[in-house]
């Protein structure tokens, strides 16, 4: 059945040439104006596409005032120049761009399933959405027919699992025809609270099923879901390898057939990303220290071995079906819970396919919850889809909420009644139910981990200092799941990242803490300024980051820099240029990432931050913030003191803290200056004219922005 | 008295490669070891004795994230 039909556009697709389909289709809620926008050349040289047109188009769209909900706010979605080729792992991807609830900033997604290519293939490289609906609607995009409807969605159901999996029912002509759909939707869960993700649907022919994949940080599925969208549904029949006109599709077919051999020979020796996903993080982390335990307060937790990849892969993940959420993509790292009976909710004693689970969300639901109950985990990863909300900033929240209580800062008077001790599974899921109805205090804490220490605060008196240091979230943003205390460089890869502590930017880890290859601060500088740039681009051309660096080649340690993996970034280059028949080099490539890293960090500016003060951490994110912290690697912060040359003899775990603090802080804001000089930015973290003007930035609103921040 | 990644570490007679490994709980599957300057091929851990005084770099391969 088809809800009143709103608004109707017919369009002429276009052929997508060279990567380019050359359109952008615009929408308006606010009077449903429906039209297309040119991709101009001066886009494509300057923003080439994905998170670069998604920051152009918003930048326009909005001033400084504008805030998430205003209908100025758009939300963008677009693929890139590379974006569904079928011959590459991981080219299916799609970046979404909108101004966050949470951080009031652009914030950026890049996700899978298949929208972006279906979407270009339809004839658009961007779908600009813009305005608020009075009514609750779906849009329709027909790719084949040239069609693009606004319906009223009133009666459709809001939550992904029942959503998704009806659209694609009712849009395709026939079973066979489901893969030709892409339906992204959110749920009741975005639209109670500030952490609202987006799902973005495949159908896994295999199983039958449709599947869906999530842009899961800073609340883009609650902007989705305030401007009254239930869905955003494509349709294209007719993908083919050759489907983006490549202009050299041998340089293409060349990499690609390097990369799948690399994946059959060498993934099962390496991450087994195959057969577990990025679940094989978890022990792995847990051995090192870095998973965190309790709000941060740990890196590792014996019960760990409850919930690592091994008890997903022997009882829960479906193995030995293609697990790839976009053609081609031999890696297939997306794990599924077959058949799996919810327990708990509105929809218990329903047989589902549960997307589950990703490391970040094992993680965060679990461990820094303190339970380590893989069927919980499951459980709330199933609720966090279908509701819409984002497992890293969930977890955090509980966490936080679990750490606030168990220390009696919040008692059952704050909570209403729940029980919000370490490992209460039952408590957390009771959280995330109320999340989802926008009740009782899932209501408050659904508005983010800031927003709900500013609540406690208000309530409790409780002292702020501490609140701040465990509460883990930067800018507005929840930490993703690492433990970075011990890595300094890390701590700089949360705490500068553009959209806020995510580790899609950074990740130095191992580099610099275990590997210890970057000891100074000029290292740890270089290492904050290639990454973060190198990283950018993958959302810029509808890339998946996993095929980079999750497989590497046999011989890549013989390499001058192992870590680049150069020869995936030959792969890049040769990917590009034989898409768009242009003939780039590795250092033009990082000059693509170089503009719009920058131009993002801008427009944080231009929202009123983006300078040194929204940089800085909890200090939990440095070290131990607490005595428990401390005690429980005692050994380790005594012998840290004693080779800074402190005389700890006779010293109480309080003073050692402070020491320990006083020398992390210093060190912090030494590695500030260090990356800030090394990214071309003043000491404020402001990019300089003469970086602007290098990178070709140099738009009169940008110059007269920036130029009330220089020295 | 070995050196591994750069912190110093006990040596016992016969120790291997493997055995570092796993004193250091190194249990990531992405490394390259790297002794005195030679790479030391992955079939070989179990079998490759340290001396008293090598120096020994474990590269952990993987950048991380998603």
């Amino acid at each position: 059945m088809t809800g009143k039909i709103l608004a109707t556009y017919e369009y002429t697709p276009a052929k997508v040439e060279r990567g380019y389909a050359g359109k952008t289709l615009y929408i308006n809620l606010s009077d449903m104006t429906i039209k297309e926008k040119p991709v101009t050349e001066k886009m494509k040289e300057l923003f080439v596409g994905g998170r670069g047109f998604g920051l152009w188009y918003l930048w326009n769209a909005v001033s400084s005032d504008t805030k998430w909900n205003d209908p100025e706010n758009e939300i963008i979605i677009a693929g890139g120049p590379i974006c569904g080729i079928t011959q590459y792992p991981g080219s299916g991807k799609a970046a979404v761009v909108t101004l966050s609830p949470l951080t009031g900033c652009p914030m950026d997604n890049n996700v899978g399933g298949y929208f972006a290519p279906l979407l270009k293939f339809s004839g658009w490289d961007a779908l600009e959405i813009q305005g608020k609906s009075d009514r609750d609607v779906i849009v329709f995009i027909d790719g084949n027919r040239g069609k693009v409807v606004i319906e009223d969605a009133s009666d459709e159901p809001a939550d992904t699992h029942l959503l998704a999996e009806k659209l694609t029912e009712k849009y395709a002509d026939s079973e066979e025809d489901k893969r030709n759909i892409s339906v992204v939707s959110s749920g009741k869960g975005a639209e109670n609270t500030l952490i609202g993700m987006l799902n973005v649907s495949f159908y896994d022919v295999k199983r039958k099923a449709v599947r869906v994949k999530q842009a899961g940080r800073g609340g883009s599925g609650t902007v989705f879901r305030d401007k009254k969208i239930k869905a955003v549904v494509v349709k294209y029949k007719g993908v083919t390898g050759d489907s983006n006109n490549p202009a050299d599709k041998k340089k293409i077919i060349n990499a690609a057939l390097r990369l799948h051999k690399e994946i059959f020979e060498l993934d099962k020796l390496q991450n087994r990303m195959r057969e577990v996903g990025t679940a094989n993080l978890v022990e792995v982390m847990n051995d090192y220290d870095l998973l965190p335990v309790m709000n941060f307060q740990y890196g590792s937790h014996p019960d760990a071995n409850r919930i690592t990849s091994k008890v997903f892969r022997e009882k829960y993940f479906t193995q030995n079906v293609p697990d790839n959420c976009w053609y081609g993509c031999s890696l297939s790292c997306a794990k599924a819970v077959d058949n799996y009976e919810v327990k708990t909710g509105p929809y218990k004693g329903q047989k589902v396919c549960v997307d589950a689970a990703e490391y970040e969300t094992i993680a965060a639901v679990a461990a820094n919850c303190g339970i380590f109950d893989p069927e919980y985990v499951i459980e709330a990863n199933f609720y966090c889809d279908t509701y819409g909300l984002d497992t890293i900033s969930f977890g955090n929240i509980v966490g936080f909420a679990m750490e606030c209580y168990e220390r009696g800062i919040i008692n059952k008077e704050i909570t209403g009644g729940l029980e919000l001790k370490f490992g209460n599974a039952d408590a957390a899921l009771e959280l995330l139910h109320q999340m989802a109805k926008g009740e009782g205090f899932g209501k408050i804490a659904g508005q983010g981990v800031k927003s709900l220490r500013e609540y406690i605060l208000e309530k409790t008196g409780a002292d702020a200092k501490l609140l701040r240091d465990i509460s883990m979230e930067i800018k507005g943003l929840e930490v993703s799941m690492y433990v970075s205390k011990e890595s300094l460089a890390q701590q700089g890869g949360y705490a500068f990242a553009n959209k806020g502590p995510q580790h899609d930017e950074a990740w130095l880890i191992f580099m610099d803490m275990v590997n210890k290859q970057i000891p100074t601060f000029e290292d740890k500088a270089e290492a904050l300024h290639y990454f973060p740039i190198f990283r950018t681009w993958f959302s810029l051309q509808g890339l998946c980051k996993l095929p980079w660096n999750d497989i590497v080649p046999a011989d890549n340690a013989m390499t001058d820099e192992p870590h680049k993996i150069p020869a995936h970034v030959q792969n890049y280059v040769d990917l590009f240029n034989g898409v768009t028949g242009k003939n780039i080099t590795k250092e033009e490539l990082l000059l693509q990432s170089e503009r719009v890293f920058n131009f993002q960090r801008i427009f944080n500016l231009k929202m009123g931050k983006g300078t040194r003060e929204y940089d800085m951490p909890p200090f939990r994110l440095l070290g131990p913030a607490t005595k428990e912290e401390y005690e429980s690697r005692a050994e380790r912060y005594d012998k840290q003191l004693k080779e800074l040359g402190y005389d700890i003899e006779g010293k109480t775990t309080e003073e050692k803290m402070a020491l320990l603090r006083q020398y992390r802080e210093s060190q912090f804001e030494k590695l500030t200056d260090a990356v800030y000089k090394r990214r071309g930015w003043n000491k404020n973290g402001v990019p300089t004219l003469e970086t602007v003007k290098k990178l070709g930035i140099d738009f009169p609103e940008v110059v007269e922005l920036i130029a009330k921040y220089q020295e | 008295m070995i050196k591994v990644n750069n912190e110093d570490m006990d040596f016992t007679d016969g120790m291997t490669v493997e055995d570092v490994l796993k004193i250091k709980k190194y249990s990531h599957p992405m490394i390259t070891v790297i002794v005195n300057g030679k790479v030391i091929p992955v079939d070989s851990y179990s079998t490759y004795k340290v001396k008293d005084g090598d120096v020994i770099n474990v590269i952990h391969m993987m950048s991380g994230g998603c």
